[in-house]
């Protein structure tokens, strides 16, 4: 590598100097190999990054709607009306080393007749566990304080908007939601909330605190009390 | 005896001859430093180091018995703290650790920003250092995910909820995050590989080049008021100051750094003997949802800013502060990598510091007791004070039994036993009138839900004439001077309260 070094006078110049012409001409063939051998390694670390991105990037690759089926929750029986109850049931996506963790909770409304809501038990805020309280009738989540109406709309807090609701249908007597997926703001399984309760929706924008009561889209319902 | 010495020295040579490390190291350790760095002030970044090694140390013994499975990993750390001889020690020690590390690692952060040793030539020693700091948190919330109980659980759910928002890319990252479409087996796994491989891997790596470049840039010097650095004459004015004043780093300043890792080591011990491991809490079951998460610690002050954040802002304050705060640590020797160093000549640094340490001490001590979550089980738990119920008629008390039922005590506190969500009902009456209390009950508002739907008339007729009697003690109770005037001129007699020199409600 040091070819470059200016030659020694003396009197073997001329043989070191024919010596040196080999040793350089042999220097950019080697130059020029090694240049090959990093290019060879660029393409083969290409290539070798492909199977190895795939498999990171394995997870997220995978269509959302492959991963929700149509769960069993149990018979209507199960389910009184106008009560709201908790549900467990096992994700339809499991590794055997799951443990507890693939037991999944949701919150069951039925309303009257064949008419139901699913809820997801997480948050619409942060994905926290939100608790049914029967006697106010609300949703409350033990976390930020997110408060939700029967009905999933959001009644106060920081949640954005309604609790996730999940998609359902009654087969042979049983009631079934599709499922799979940990509902969250950029992907939930949840179908969009449907008319299924006989008040109108509240409209759950997402207002600031200070632009508007934040309860306001709320207001009908309160002129519907029963007697 | 000499004959020994002397096939100890041989032993030594015949190593150090192949190795070649003992020599460098032993200069190294030598080297001098000015001898105004040998102070109780330059204790913390060597601290942290020793905390490291003791993560690492912890950490592997550790690893010797816990399981890595969604399935067995919280039955492993019961294991570890009641049926491994001084496993619960092991536990506790790394768990102690790691609230140390962060404590320190904060302190010597703070110390290097007050002392200017950000700048020329050592710019990229902060910058890396910023990155320690990152990666020290990320140990710190992996950490947290291996303790897979409730809380862990929920965390993770706060985790991918917050991912979530991310634009566009969001529902991609929380698969990312999760390793599958629910937090279980595969998500577990991931943290356990960051949290043992990835992280640390990276970790000691910068903590060697943060090591190195001291070295090789010196300590920085103890800044004087009116020494300014400039890029053209500092090394040359490093230079002559260590050789003028210069002292060899061991012994003649390390042994403040000794003395101060021993202490923290020893802290650190008596706090993991003292107060035991972290947890677990309860079994990472999501079915049991009879849980209040929380975050470790160190991530409670966010924990707090994302209760108050208004949820309008959430999304873009969750996503744009980070970027704004970690780039503005990373260009900060960039902007100001010259000029005064000394504290008492840089009023906005220590306003800086101060302002960050009572934000985030203010946050950290809010979230230690949540004002904003509602108390699940106030309800049921917490009875109306005698006081509000002596001589009360039976209207107002069956009030007092719907305010209960309706939980309305899980947001709001009486006689300081409630949740602290919406405001103490004690004297609800000396500035809301009837009309008030009825309708903000019905309609609820300003952050209270509405209860229209939840009251029948006979229970809010009950509900209110019981939060009239509420006035904490005898004040005088809210009027609406409105209704007063329209009362008067119908000329009837008013249900509003008699005294007319009360005053307007607000």
């Amino acid at each position: 590598m040091n070819s470059s070094e200016p030659l020694s006078p003396g009197d073997q110049a001329a043989a070191t100097e024919l010596a040196t012409n080999a040793k350089s001409a042999g220097h950019t063939r080697r130059v020029f190999l090694f240049k090959l051998s990093l290019l060879l390694n660029g393409a083969v670390g290409a290539i070798l990054a492909v199977p190895i991105i795939g498999y990171l990037l394995g997870p997220a690759m995978k269509k959302s709607s492959s991963e929700d089926s149509w769960i069993k929750l149990g018979p209507l029986g199960d389910f009184p009306e106008g009560e709201t109850r908790l549900v467990n049931f096992r994700n339809p996506m499991t590794t055997p080393w799951d443990g507890q963790t693939g037991d999944i909770p949701c919150w069951v409304r039925h309303i009257t007749g064949n008419n139901f809501q699913v809820f997801a038990i997480n948050c619409a805020h942060l994905g926290c566990p939100v608790r049914w309280f029967a006697q106010s009738k609300l949703f409350l989540c033990p976390c930020h304080g997110g408060a939700y109406y029967e009905d999933g709309s959001r009644a106060s807090g920081p949640p954005e908007r309604g609790l996730f609701e999940y998609e359902h249908k009654i087969v042979a007597g049983s009631l079934m939601i599709s499922a799979g997926k940990m509902p969250t703001l950029a992907a939930c399984n949840c179908s969009q909330p449907k008319l299924t309760q006989i008040q109108p929706r509240a409209t759950t924008s997402a207002a600031s605190f200070g632009e508007q009561r934040p309860n306001e889209g709320a207001r009908p319902r309160s002129n519907s009390w029963p007697a | 005896m000499a004959s020994l010495r002397e096939r100890a020295i041989d032993v030594y040579n015949w190593f150090e001859q192949r190795l070649g490390l003992a020599a460098p190291a032993i200069e190294a350790a030598e080297h001098e430093v000015p001898s105004n760095t040998s102070s109780w002030w330059y204790v913390f970044g060597s601290a942290a180091t020793v905390i490291l090694v003791l993560q690492v140390v912890t950490g592997i013994l550790l690893a010797l018995v816990y399981s890595p499975s969604a399935s067995h990993a919280w039955s492993s750390l019961e294991f570890l703290d009641h049926n491994v001889k001084l496993g619960w020690f092991l536990r506790a020690m790394h768990g102690w650790g790691s609230d140390f590390m962060i404590a320190i690692v904060l302190i010597h952060m703070m110390q290097v920003f007050l002392f200017g040793a950000y700048k020329f030539p050592r710019e990229l020693t902060w910058i890396i250092g910023v990155f320690l700091l990152l990666l020290t948190l990320g140990m710190a919330f992996t950490g947290q995910v291996l303790r897979f109980d409730q809380d862990a659980y929920w965390g993770l759910g706060i985790g991918a909820s917050i991912v979530s928002r991310v634009p566009v890319v969001g529902g991609a990252l929380v698969d990312l995050m999760l390793g599958g479409p629910i937090i279980a087996g595969p998500t577990l796994s991931r943290f356990f590989t960051l949290h043992v491989f990835v992280i640390p891997g990276i970790l000691l790596a910068l903590v060697g080049l943060h090591l190195l470049m001291v070295l090789r840039l010196g300590i920085n010097d103890w800044p004087m008021p009116g020494r300014l650095v400039n890029k053209k004459t500092y090394v040359q004015e490093y230079h002559k100051l260590a050789e003028q004043t210069g002292i060899p780093f061991v012994p003649d300043a390390a042994w403040k750094d000794a003395i101060f890792s021993a202490a923290i080591i020893l802290a650190i011990m008596a706090c993991a003997a003292w107060f035991g491991p972290f947890g677990p809490t309860g079994q990472p079951d999501p079915t049991i949802i009879q849980t209040a998460p929380k975050p470790d610690f160190a991530f409670l002050w966010i924990y707090a800013v994302l209760a108050y954040l208004p949820p309008s802002l959430e999304t873009p304050v969750l996503f744009i502060a980070p970027v704004l705060v970690i780039g503005g640590m990373l260009l900060l020797p960039l902007v100001s990598g010259e000029g005064e160093k000394h504290w008492s000549r840089r009023p906005v640094a220590v306003l800086m510091v101060a302002v960050i340490a009572v934000t985030l001490g203010a946050f950290t001590s809010l979230a230690m007791y949540t004002p904003w979550s509602p108390i699940m089980n106030a309800w049921t738990s917490d009875p109306i004070p005698v006081g509000d119920l002596k001589d009360r008629t039976p209207l107002e008390r069956e009030g007092a039994l719907v305010l209960q039922n309706k939980q309305c005590r899980n947001c709001h506190s009486i006689g300081g036993a409630g949740g602290m969500r919406g405001p103490a009902l004690d004297s609800v009456a000396s500035h809301m009138t009837e009309d008030q209390i009825i309708r903000q009950v019905l309609q609820g508002g300003g952050n209270m839900p509405a209860y229209g739907n939840a009251l029948n008339p006979a229970e809010t007729t009950a509900l209110v004439h019981f939060l009239l009697t509420l006035r904490g003690g005898n004040l005088s109770p809210a009027i609406d001077a409105s209704r007063k005037l329209v009362s008067s001129s119908e000329q009837s007699p008013s249900q509003a309260p008699p005294k007319s020199s009360a005053p307007a409600a607000p």
